[in-house]
């Protein structure tokens, strides 16, 4: 019974993946709406699940284990998972292939788990692939767009690189350490150059997965191509996740190299978010402006990622639920607005508070949710992460993620203004709601309010990340 | 519940309302009844303070109050009021009732111009009653957004480029302000956002250095202390008239407040060691402010370099760190408050009619419409410093406090910003001559209507203000009197060493 337990996750998934093989052999699919609905309630009995009682502990000489915090970020992941389904609802009824979305997204959220619940490096190793994988699939859904195809590409090529430099990492750790579980590694490991370079090489590999800059040059491209849906999964069910192991690794597994982690982590955190906002400042396209955008904010959460101690583990679990709720709100809107004109240019959002309040306030939310501005959740997180970041003492990198605050506010007050204050030369038509994504805002919406007011929430999320 | 968090509260269910109801003229009398009661209230509890100040209540802050918000963080939401903070609450809430009234005939948006304006009023309330230095910012961040959609969407003129520039540049303000109270909650060795906490604690001088320019700059940014007052022209002059209200009265008022309780209150050694920066800005503010004031054309321009140069003097009253001149400050604090309120809201009346702002092609206002007028000059004298009015006794009270404050470096901007008077009697008794004396210019003019029950409302309660604190200011001293003392002393000590 135990085993189940530990395992109910993977489990769960794992059934419902053979489940919607069963529903593809009965033809269960041909009714559209029947299959989407059943596979939104699947998934969020799926979420509600994760709350059962949890138990701690681990299998198959370490190579699998769980704790609460495991427990908790696969939650937020199960949340995202949700969220997201709900959100793509229409612009899966006009796709051929929903089922596959599904069953590629499902394997992907298995990989995700088998990495965060992983012990051991080979583990996490697989975990990794195996949730990327698919995502290159999903952003090649849209087959008669040349961009889509270019996306998948882009994302299996970068993957493999930033792979094959992680495997090269490992195999330096292994050379320098012996043995390759967690606890061997936190053991034997002692600052030399073997093991800084093999931290160097894995530390790529993770950038390149979080895309944090210089290993970003594929974000935007991948972000532009893929469906909304996927794009809305990489930034942040992907991105999250292999924020939530990074923490592990940094923490647990480098945890003896922090002196030499330190700066390195800086630097790349004021690359990723000076950039990431410049490049944010001119863009066009709503993706391509999120995609900057979610540069940006990795920035961020190197920033509160080196506290190394309890309250940077704890802030950045808190930013990522809350920037998991904004970015799905703002790719949920972008999608309605998209599915209803066939384009995703922020001109498209010029005077949309005239014509469609309802999108354009939860847009806004979002976006005061990504910039920091009170009293949205997003302050909140992103204050605490600078509150992390600034334990250690970095001025110079308080200094520039005290810049980025007025960078970034430019950029996202740049799209209020587009939907407030600009009229449209030609508004838009009042767009669809259907209820499946108004269900999934008003979620997001509720959620970005309420969290930075509900106290329990970072109480719990605080007592779960003490190290 | 304590009574200051119904302080806090009552803006919220004011707001929640406006959301809910549907009519535009609701909408209005709920934002004036939220006001009015929020007025009421703010008196009543300045009574019951004093009344407990005199049964011999010690201690710096009153109406204690805490709840957990974010525990493991420290973060508690800490409420209580001294002097100080009651007298900008009052000031805030006798605003806000004017603003309201004065944007009565708003009819673009209603429900989301007033839903703003209440959102406005809660940040500075909560800003000003707050102790945990983490909430106090919370509060200061949440008018940036309501300011930038009010100048964005309602603003005229150059509106996109004044909000972007205002938002930005206060963003930016805030950030100082925020690294500035982290050092505090890391370095100060409590861990503690609690400003009278670290009020106690002995800070390293280095370190208080470093805090304090980080602090003083960055509330200074909300003061539109020079260098950093370029957004406040275009802020004020494309913002609605309310909106300038606030801007000038309110929000620039929390920067002087920060200034003043967190940078010089909690970092003495290093404002006595380094007031003179910011005495140097605020001399520059004063003097450049008010030439800059002579050249403008436009009324709202004109009001708001005044209010950099009148808000120069300020800055000038905290960096002098003698109880006199702190004292002051506060009294500059309030009466510009009140007194830019009463000039934005006749400018915007003015505006209303006669769709222009410049000083040359109006002309003869007394004529036309004879209430607006006359509301325009008393605002006028009491900017320019007339006795009778609050401006004189407040201006006055920081030319005392400074010159207490020997040595030659402190008597010469001293003198300098004395001298400012002059040029402010040249440019407000030009305007006033021209705009509100001068002949009739167009006869268009001539068919104006005189203001209404509402811009008359407002505009009567702002002079009450004005000639309450201008005949009587002892009210407003004997208020603070307590809070400035135990101010003044921490300077004292630090000197005495």
């Amino acid at each position: 019974m135990d085993i189940v337990l530990m395992f109910r996750f993977e489990i769960i998934l794992a059934v419902l993946i053979l489940a919607i093989f069963i529903m593809s052999l009965r033809g269960f699919d041909t009714n559209v709406k029947c299959f989407l609905n059943t596979m939104n309630v699947l998934l969020l009995l799926n979420f509600i699940a994760g709350w059962l009682p949890l138990s701690e502990g681990s299998y198959f000489s370490d190579f699998f284990r769980t704790n609460g915090l495991i427990v908790l970020q696969k939650n937020i992941i199960n949340l995202g998972l949700l969220l997201i389904s709900l959100t793509s609802y229409v612009w899966l009824t006009q796709s051929k292939y929903r089922l596959e979305f599904y069953i590629l997204m499902l394997s992907s959220i298995f990989g995700v788990y088998v990495m965060l619940s992983s012990g051991h490096i080979l583990m996490l190793y697989l975990g990794l692939e195996m949730s990327t994988i698919p995502i290159a699939a999903m952003s090649n859904f849209n087959l008669k767009e040349q961009r889509s195809s270019e996306a998948g590409i882009k994302l299996i090529l970068s993957s493999a690189f930033s792979t094959g430099i992680m495997l090269f990492g490992i195999s330096l750790l292994y050379g320098a350490v012996g043995n390759l579980s967690f606890a061997s590694v936190i053991a034997n490991l002692h600052p030399n150059v073997l093991t800084l370079f093999a931290f160097a090489f894995i530390l790529a590999g993770f950038a390149f997965k979080m895309s944090i800059v210089p290993f970003h040059l594929w974000t935007a491209d991948v972000y532009e191509g893929s469906p909304i849906g996927v794009t809305n999964f990489l930034s942040v069910i992907s991105k999250g996740s292999v924020i939530f192991v990074f923490l592990t690794v940094l923490y647990t597994l480098f945890g003896g190299l922090k002196e030499a982690w330190l700066l390195g982590i800086s630097i790349l955190s004021i690359l990723s978010m000076t950039i990431g906002n410049l490049f944010a400042l001119r863009q066009q396209n709503a993706k391509r402006f999120l995609a900057f955008s979610s540069i940006a904010q990795v920035g961020f959460v190197l920033v509160g990622v080196t506290a190394a101690s309890t309250i940077g583990s704890a802030s950045v679990v808190y930013f990522v639920l809350i920037y998991l709720l904004s970015n799905i709100a703002a790719f949920g809107v972008i999608g309605a607005v998209a599915d209803s004109t066939g384009s995703e240019s922020l001109q498209l959002f010029k005077g949309l508070y005239k014509s469609n309040p309802f999108y354009a306030l939860i847009m806004a939310v979002a976006l005061f949710s990504l910039a920091g501005v009170p009293p949205i959740a997003g302050f909140f997180g992103k204050l605490f992460l600078l509150t992390a970041g600034m334990k250690s003492g970095l001025y110079v990198l308080m200094g520039f993620a005290g810049v980025n605050l007025v960078l970034s506010l430019y950029n996202y007050l740049r799209v209020v203004k587009y939907m407030f204050i600009d009229d449209a030369e030609k508004p838009l038509a009042p767009l669809n709601r259907n209820r499946q994504l108004t269900t999934a805002l008003y979620i997001c919406l509720i959620g970005l309010i309420v969290i930075g007011f509900v106290t329990p929430i970072y109480q719990y999320i605080d007592s779960l990340c003490g190290i | 519940m304590d009574i200051l968090s119904l302080l806090l509260v009552l803006p919220v269910i004011t707001a929640l309302a406006i959301l809910i109801v549907k009519k535009d003229q609701a909408v209005r009398w709920i934002a004036l009844s939220g006001s009015i009661i929020q007025f009421a209230l703010a008196i009543g509890i300045t009574a019951y303070y004093v009344s407990l100040r005199q049964a011999g209540a010690t201690g710096n802050m009153l109406l204690e109050s805490s709840y957990e918000w974010f525990a493991p963080l420290q973060i508690y939401f800490s409420t209580a009021v001294d002097g100080i903070s009651l007298v900008m609450i009052l000031m805030t809430a006798m605003v806000v009732v004017a603003g309201i009234l004065v944007s009565w005939r708003i009819t673009k948006q209603v429900k989301e111009f007033f839903f703003l304006i209440v959102l406005l009023s809660l940040s500075a309330y909560g800003f000003f009653t707050s102790t945990n230095l983490f909430v106090m910012f919370f509060f200061l961040e949440l008018a940036v957004i309501p300011k930038y959609l009010l100048i964005g969407v309602w603003g005229s003129g150059r509106k996109e480029y004044s909000a972007m520039k205002l938002a930005l540049m206060l963003m930016f303000g805030s950030a100082l302000v925020f690294i500035g109270i982290l050092g505090l909650f890391y370095f100060t060795g409590a861990q503690t956002w609690d400003f009278q906490e670290i009020a106690k604690m002995h800070i390293p001088i280095e370190t208080q250095r470093i805090l304090y320019v980080l602090l003083f700059t960055g509330f200074g940014v909300f003061t539109a202390m020079f260098p950093f007052h370029t957004w406040a022209p275009d802020g004020h002059s494309s913002a609605p008239t309310a909106a300038s209200m606030f801007l000038a009265g309110i929000s620039m008022k929390l920067g002087g407040y920060g200034c003043l309780r967190v940078a010089t209150y909690l970092l003495p050694d290093a404002a006595v060691e380094l007031s003179w920066i910011f005495i140097i800005a605020a001399s520059i503010a004063i003097i450049y402010g008010a030439f800059a004031t002579m050249m403008q054309k436009d009324l709202k321009y004109m009001n708001a370099y005044s209010s950099v140069s009148h808000c120069g003097f300020v800055i000038l009253g905290i960096a002098m760190l003698t109880k006199v001149a702190v004292t002051g400050a506060v009294m500059q604090m309030v009466s510009h408050g009140i007194m830019t309120a009463l000039f934005f809201a006749s400018i915007g009346m003015i505006y209303d009619r006669a769709h222009t702002r410049q000083v040359d092609e109006l002309g003869g206002m007394l004529k036309q419409v004879p209430f607006i007028g006359s509301a325009f000059i008393i605002s006028g004298l009491c900017s320019l410093g007339l006795p009778g009015f609050s401006g004189f006794v407040s201006e006055m009270t920081v030319f005392v406090g400074s010159w207490e404050r020997t040595g030659v470096f402190y008597r010469v901007a001293t003198i300098l910003a004395c001298a400012s008077i002059v040029v402010t009697a040249v440019y407000i008794l030009r305007a006033v001559g021209f705009a509100i004396w001068g002949t009739v210019t167009n006869k268009e003019y001539l068919k104006f209507k005189d203001a209404s029950w509402s811009e008359r409302s407002a505009a009567v309660l702002l002079i009450i203000g004005i000639l309450l604190i201008g005949l009587a200011p002892f009210l407003l001293t004997n208020l603070i009197d307590i809070d400035t003392t135990s101010i003044a002393q921490r300077f004292i000590a630090v000197v005495g060493k």
